[in-house]
């Protein structure tokens, strides 16, 4: 997938005008948040198992080589093919190569966070097959020519009836010439169209939330069954994963579902959790006859063991962006490429680069809530903080932010310069504002007051009142 | 791509600082762990599993019903029928467990895997988790995984003593029946839903729209 994260700001603004946008972002907050801190709440063990989960992931990150040629015995044992891919683009070219091979016109598609790194969609449709998204988020904005939003929910930013109007104009060709304005009913829609696709596919693709190395399995999960039926009907198989989903044991991997469906969705346990093993058995009566994976590296092996190791840990959840407040705010397309949020701000700087998603790590408040409900304990704004620091190492700041931080970073050095002149600087704010309370203007902020007011000071500094208090507080 | 697989393993060798694979020694531990793996922490999980397993079931919309002998199951299950208005086809899979069901002669009963219109499926279960009121299908010629997903109607026939508390004891019962890793395992925790319209919870989206538990006593 191509980045347009370089224009960040630009999208910022139109998603903060998009009333239809903001409206659907509400539904976060009353569906994964609620649902999450419920999930967690009814179990006593999450913060051990949470632990635990991160022991597990550090472990197999130590000995990703040895797991990963561990894991592609077994996958070969059981009869499946595994294939290595350092770039996007080989692993597209691979891919496309298995399609070929298979003589597969028509490909359906569980939703695959990888196969979206890959823009495997296009270089499929280049070699003329015909991909189609089959979990109901990744088929709407399939139809809208839109990329995902959110990495669970891909649609989120969609309303029903921009849904109601998207299935109008695409399905008319199937004879479904009514509007649908009702949730049951678009579902059902969806369902009887890719139903028909579902049986008529070559060749199924599906991600991998888990690789195991102790049977050579791919794990995935899903609530609506796309992903089975994608796997089981069609005459090939093939899973692309990164090369960091890869976890020891069948027992590692039931201790990390119990985090995952939780952190996700609230849910215990998602309604498909699926272990698929090589290709169909000679006695079977149903399921492809060939199973290939695809392992992409795409700079994860050299993240390891820097100051980035720990997004290796990311099982892609989806609670970090669910409860980040500028997420909430702007929604998925503004950060311009396949991950978003608080992990995509991290992953598309060291995925795409650093110059050109370079506001991503900069749209973060530093507050922390995304490490806080992380399920793998990921440092997250660390992270966002040490892609700041590299980029003021490497002059990719602005020389206006550069001179306003060596200005900073001189006073806070002298502490009671530092003290003296914001006395001042709050005292003198407080008494302009004295009226209304807030600034519709401000000098060197126009930034930030051509979108909202400035609150005027309280009066006294921070560091004063502290001083106060404390002095009011001893005996 | 030959080449790929010796630039990535070389690529995480070099951040792992090492020049090659592990020394054999801590290959030979790792290779233990995977030869013998050790269950992690399994949450609490009330003693009756019976009763566990089918709160957790219902929590998520499936639909449990108790009967004393495998002879009833027709009976739930033409009664399940009638009341969603399913018409007389049923497949039903090939599995010696379910041979012997008294069925009704105003159905036609066929026993394969499964097709696109089919509207019913009947299939037994390896297992059913108590911890999540999840059943575990073990795909194979008595358990076409098809059945488990094509159908609108998927009706499960489970023993209670096959209800294990926790999904790591579906794994030691595999080992400890020599049956390896099939094609497929599936966990199936309810009927198949989305919430991607609006974050409203829809059910029968691909998968079938109602799952019922047959949990049979004896």
């Amino acid at each position: 997938m191509k980045s347009t994260a370089a224009k960040f700001k630009k999208s910022v603004r139109v998603s903060l005008g998009d009333p239809d946008l903001q409206r659907a972002m509400g539904f976060i907050k009353s569906g994964f948040v609620k649902n999450r801190r419920a999930a967690v709440e009814r179990l006593p063990e999450f913060d051990e198992l949470r632990r635990l989960a991160r022991g597990i992931k550090e472990h197999t990150l130590q000995n990703l080589d040895f797991y990963l040629e561990a894991y592609e015995e077994r996958v070969q044992a059981s009869g499946g093919h595994v294939h290595w891919a350092s770039t996007p683009e080989q692993a597209c070219e691979i891919v496309v190569d298995i399609c070929r091979r298979a003589g597969a016109k028509r490909v359906t598609k569980g939703k695959s966070m990888v196969g979206e790194e890959m823009g495997i969609n296009d270089a499929l449709e280049q070699a003329g097959l015909e991909p189609i998204e089959t979990d109901l988020g990744e088929y709407i904005i399939q139809l809208a020519e839109e990329p995902p939003s959110h990495i669970i929910a891909p649609a989120v930013h969609k309303t029903k009836h921009q849904i109601t109007e998207l299935f109008h104009t695409h399905h008319a060709r199937y004879g479904y010439t009514e509007r649908q304005t009702e949730v049951p009913a678009l579902v059902d829609e969806a369902r009887q169209v890719l139903r028909e696709k579902f049986l008529s596919a070559d060749v199924g693709i599906t991600g991998a939330n888990f690789l195991i190395a102790e049977t050579g399995s791919s794990v995935i999960v899903t609530n609506e069954g796309n992903g089975d039926l994608t796997n089981t009907l069609p005459r090939v198989h093939i899973v692309t994963a990164g090369i960091e989903k890869i976890v020891p044991t069948r027992e590692d991997a039931s201790t990390l579902l119990r985090v995952l469906a939780r952190s996700a969705t609230g849910q215990e346990m998602s309604v498909y959790t699926t272990f698929s093993t090589g290709p169909r058995r000679s006695d079977d009566l149903d399921g492809p006859s060939e199973y290939h994976v695809v392992l992409l590296d795409n700079g994860r092996s050299q993240m390891l063991g820097n100051a980035f190791h720990e997004m290796l840990r990311c099982i892609r959840c989806g609670a970090c962006m669910n409860h980040c407040p500028v997420y909430q705010g702007i929604g998925g397309h503004a950060y311009g490429w396949v991950y978003v949020g608080p992990m995509g701000s991290v992953l598309t700087p060291l995925m795409v680069g650093l110059d050109e998603a370079g506001d991503l790590p900069n749209a973060c408040t530093l507050n922390g809530r995304c490490r806080e409900v992380c399920p793998m304990e990921i440092g997250l704004p660390d992270m966002l903080r040490e892609l700041r620091r590299r980029q003021y190492q490497d002059r990719q700041t602005s020389r206006t932010s550069r001179t306003a931080l060596a200005a900073w970073s001189f006073l806070a050095r002298r502490p009671r310069l530092y003290r003296r002149l914001m006395g001042a600087a709050v005292a003198s704010l407080a008494w302009l504002g004295r009226r209304r309370g807030r600034f519709r203007h401000m000098l060197l902020a126009g930034g930030w007051t051509s979108v909202r007011d400035l609150p005027a000071p309280q009066g006294a500094s921070f560091q004063n009142q502290w001083r106060k208090r404390r002095g009011d507080a001893q005996p | 791509m030959n080449g790929s697989k010796a630039h990535v393993l070389a690529s995480i060798r070099a951040s792992l600082n090492r020049s090659g694979p592990l020394p054999a020694s801590v290959a030979r531990s790792l290779q233990a762990r995977l030869a013998r793996p050790r269950a992690n922490l399994k949450p609490v999980v009330g003693a009756d599993l019976t009763a566990h397993f089918t709160a957790q079931l219902e929590a998520v919309s499936g639909k449990v019903t108790r009967v004393a002998s495998i002879d009833a199951v027709a009976e739930v299950v033409a009664t399940h029928m009638r009341s969603y208005d399913l018409g007389a086809r049923l497949v039903v899979a090939p599995d010696p467990a379910l041979e012997g069901i008294p069925w009704s002669n105003r159905l036609s009963v066929e026993r394969r895997a499964a097709a696109g219109d089919d509207r019913v499926s009947v299939t037994g279960a390896y297992a059913g988790v108590a911890e999540t009121g999840s059943l575990v299908l073990l795909s194979s010629p008595e358990s076409p995984t098809t059945l488990n997903f094509l159908p609108d109607d998927h009706l499960v026939v489970l023993r209670e003593v096959q209800i294990v508390p926790h999904i790591e004891d579906v794994w030691v019962r595999m080992r400890s029946d020599k049956r390896r890793m099939p094609r497929t395992v599936n966990f199936i925790t309810g009927p198949s839903k989305t919430a991607d319209v609006e974050q409203t919870i829809q059910e029968g989206a691909h998968g079938p729209r109602r799952l019922h538990v047959i949990l049979v006593s004896e």
